[in-house]
C-alpha cells in the first residue's frame, strides 16, 4: 500500500524526500508529517524546505555541503518513525470560504455536473461539503492544491484551456480544487467563485494558507456574494485553529 | 536625505532587481531577483558595494535617466549603448553622474539583460526582505516614466573603473548536471540531447528560456503522468511538445513536466544572455566537476573587485576626467555615439 521513502538530489540545490510516486493521501500526509518536524529541526545548513504533492524538498548548498552528510541525516530522521501512518500535525487552521457556484459567476459548474455524472444540485450538495486539505501551495504565491475529493470527481482537465478565470475562482480536476491567486488561463473547470485572497503583498501574513489547513466551500446565493465585503481580502471567510 | 533617479523614459521592461527573496518556496514563490545574478556582483565590485544592493534590470533596451544629485553608477550586463550629455560611455564600467546631467541608455549590442547600478543602490520599498520586482508573482511593477527611484546622495563611490567580463553574451557549451527526473528520459535520449545543437528560441522571458531544434523532440518514458514536483532555477524541462526549457529566476514552484538535467548556477547568465538564434549546446558533466566549477566561479566573484581598472592609467595628470569624450571613445571600439 505505502511505498519507502526515496532520497535523490536536486541538482546542486538540495534533497528531495519522496513518499510515493503518485499522489496518495497517506503519502501526502507522510510529506507534511516529515516536513513539519524537518522545520522544527531547524538545520543550520538547511535555508528552507517545501513540500509539493507526495515529497518534501529540502534547499541546502550542496556546493558547500556534501550531500552525502545530508542524506545520513535525512535517513535517520527517517527511520525514527513510520510516516505513512503518523498523524496530522497540529497547528493547523480549518476555513470556511463562502462560495457561490455556478451562475454566471462561475459557468462551468453545469458542465462538471455531466462530466461527473451528477445533477448540479447533487454537484453543489457535495461540493459544498467537502472538507478538503491543502495538499501542497504552488505555481502562484499562496496558491493551494486541495483534496481529495471522492472519487465521482476524479475527472480529466479538459482539453483547451480557458483564456482566463478571475482571482478567487474555484475550479476543479482529477479530485482537487484549486483557489486561483491571480487571473490565470487553465485547463481546470471554473464551478465557483470566491471573494478569497489567497496573497495580499504588504500584509504582515501576505500568505493566507498554509500546507495542511483545511478548507470547505459552503454555498451562498448571489446576492450575499455581492455584499460581501470588498474591502475583507478573506471574502468573509471564517477560520478555526485545528487542536 | 534621499535624492533621486528620475526616469525621463522607459523600455518596455525595466525593473527593479536584487539578489531575491529566499524562504517562500513552501508557499509557491520562487526567489526570483536578477537574470544575470553575475552582473549585480560586477556593479557591486565597480562601486565597492554589497551584491545585495538594488539595481535597474533593463531586457533589449533601457531608458532616459537624471539624478537629482551627484552620484556614481555603474553598467553591467548585457553590452548597451549609453550616452551622457551626449557623450558615449564604456560599458562594464563606472562612472560620475552629475546631478541633472542626462543619461541615454539605448538598445543592446550584445545579450538581453543589462544593469544600471548606483553608489549605495537604489532605495526603493522591500517586500519580503527584498527589492526585487517578482512581475510573474505582481510584486512590483515595470518601472514607467515619471518614476523616481530614491538613492542616498551621501554614498560615493570611485568612478572611471572598469572590467573585462568573460564573454557571457553569445551562449555556447552551456553545463549541466542530472537531476532526480533524469532517468526518466533513456541513455539513449539524453546522450542524443547532449549531442543536439539548439538555438535560444525567442519564447524567452524571466521564467523560462526555450531552446529550439531541427533534431526531433526529447521525450520521456511515461512522460506526461509524473506526479508535479519542485522545481529549481536551471532545471531543464521537456514541455509535451518535446522541447526543452531552461527554468529561470521567474519559474513556477513545481511542475508536472519532467525535467531532463540541471544547468549549473555559475552557467546561467550565459543562458539568460543568449542572443535569439544564439547557438547552445548542453555538455553533462558530473557532480563532483560542478562542485569543483561552483567553488572557482565563487572564488572569481570574491576577486572580482581587485579586478577593476581604471579607465586611464593616470587619471592624476587629467582634472576633469569623465568630460573628454576621447577617453571613453578610445576605450569602447563598439560603442555607436550616434545612437538616440
Amino acid at each position: 500500500m505505502t511505498e519507502t521513502p526515496v532520497i535523490s538530489t536536486v541538482g546542486l540545490s538540495g534533497l528531495l524526500i519522496s513518499f510515493g510516486s503518485g499522489m496518495s493521501e497517506p503519502a501526502n500526509r507522510a510529506a507534511l508529517a516529515f516536513r513539519t518536524v524537518l522545520e522544527a529541526e531547524d538545520w543550520p545548513e538547511v535555508s528552507e524546505t517545501m513540500m509539493s504533492l507526495v515529497s518534501v524538498f529540502v534547499a541546502v548548498d550542496l556546493v558547500d555541503t556534501p550531500a552525502e552528510q545530508l542524506r545520513e541525516k535525512l535517513t535517520d530522521l527517517l527511520a525514527t518513525r513510520d510516516w505513512y501512518g503518523a498523524a496530522l500535525p497540529g497547528g493547523r487552521h480549518l476555513w470556511h470560504i463562502p462560495t457561490v457556484y455556478g451562475t454566471d459567476l462561475a459557468p462551468q459548474l453545469q458542465e462538471v455536473a455531466e462530466v461527473a455524472g451528477l445533477d448540479p444540485q447533487e454537484a453543489i450538495r457535495q461540493l459544498s461539503t467537502a472538507r478538503v486539505r491543502v495538499l501542497t501551495l504552488g505555481f502562484a504565491p499562496g496558491q493551494p492544491y486541495l483534496g481529495e475529493l471522492e472519487e465521482v470527481w476524479n475527472i480529466p482537465r479538459q482539453q483547451d484551456l480557458t483564456k482566463s478565470v478571475p482571482t478567487g475562482a474555484l475550479v476543479t480536476a482529477i479530485r482537487q480544487l484549486i483557489i486561483f491567486t491571480a487571473p490565470t488561463p487553465t485547463g481546470w473547470r471554473h464551478i465557483g467563485q470566491t471573494a478569497f485572497r489567497n496573497f495580499v503583498l504588504g500584509d504582515s501574513n501576505p500568505f493566507a494558507l498554509s500546507p495542511g489547513d483545511e478548507l470547505t466551500f459552503p454555498a451562498i446565493e448571489r446576492a450575499a456574494f455581492d455584499k460581501l465585503s470588498r474591502t475583507d481580502r478573506f471574502g468573509g471567510a471564517e477560520k478555526e485553529v485545528i487542536a | 536625505m534621499t535624492a533621486h533617479l528620475k526616469v525621463m523614459s522607459a523600455g518596455p521592461s525595466m525593473s527593479i532587481q536584487d539578489l531575491g527573496r529566499e524562504g517562500h518556496l513552501a508557499y509557491g514563490l520562487t526567489r526570483g531577483g536578477a537574470a544575470d545574478r553575475l552582473a549585480l556582483h560586477e556593479g557591486a565590485a565597480l562601486l565597492g558595494q554589497s551584491a545585495a544592493c538594488a539595481a535597474i534590470e533593463m531586457v533589449g533596451i533601457g531608458g532616459t535617466f537624471e539624478a537629482t544629485a551627484d552620484t556614481v553608477i555603474a553598467l553591467t550586463g548585457a553590452r548597451m549603448v549609453a550616452t551622457l550629455e551626449g557623450a558615449p560611455l564604456v560599458w562594464h564600467a563606472c562612472h560620475s553622474l552629475p546631478a541633472g546631467a542626462k543619461l541615454v541608455i539605448g538598445g543592446v549590442q550584445s545579450g538581453n539583460y543589462g544593469y544600471l547600478h548606483i553608489a549605495g543602490g537604489f532605495d526603493t520599498p522591500r517586500h519580503m526582505g527584498a527589492r526585487a520586482s517578482h512581475l510573474n508573482a505582481q510584486i512590483g511593477a515595470p518601472l514607467q516614466r515619471g518614476d523616481a527611484l530614491a538613492f542616498d546622495p551621501t554614498k560615493s563611490a570611485r568612478a572611471g573603473y572598469f572590467l573585462s567580463p568573460d564573454n557571457r553574451l553569445q551562449g555556447g557549451v552551456i553545463r549541466v548536471i542530472t537531476s532526480f527526473q533524469s532517468d526518466h528520459f533513456s541513455s539513449e535520449t539524453r546522450e542524443r540531447f547532449a549531442r543536439t545543437a539548439f538555438r535560444r528560441d525567442p519564447r524567452g522571458n524571466r521564467q523560462g528560456v526555450r531552446m529550439d531544434t531541427d533534431a526531433p523532440g526529447f521525450y520521456a518514458e511515461g512522460g506526461l503522468s509524473i506526479v508535479s514536483e519542485v522545481i529549481t532555477t536551471g532545471d531543464i524541462q521537456v514541455a509535451g511538445d518535446g522541447a526543452p526549457y531552461v527554468l529561470m529566476c521567474e519559474s513556477q514552484t513545481t511542475g508536472g513536466y519532467p525535467r531532463i538535467g540541471t544547468v549549473i548556477p555559475s552557467d546561467l547568465p550565459k543562458v539568460a544572455q543568449a542572443p535569439v538564434g544564439g547557438a547552445i549546446r548542453f555538455e553533462f558533466i558530473s557532480h563532483d566537476a560542478a562542485i569543483d566549477i561552483e567553488k572557482r566561479a565563487r572564488r572569481e566573484i570574491k576577486s572580482l573587485s581587485s579586478q577593476a581598472q581604471p579607465l586611464v592609467r593616470d587619471p592624476h595628470d587629467i582634472a576633469d576626467l569623465l568630460s573628454y569624450q576621447l577617453i571613453s571613445g578610445a576605450v569602447s571600439a563598439s560603442a555607436d555615439p550616434f545612437a538616440r
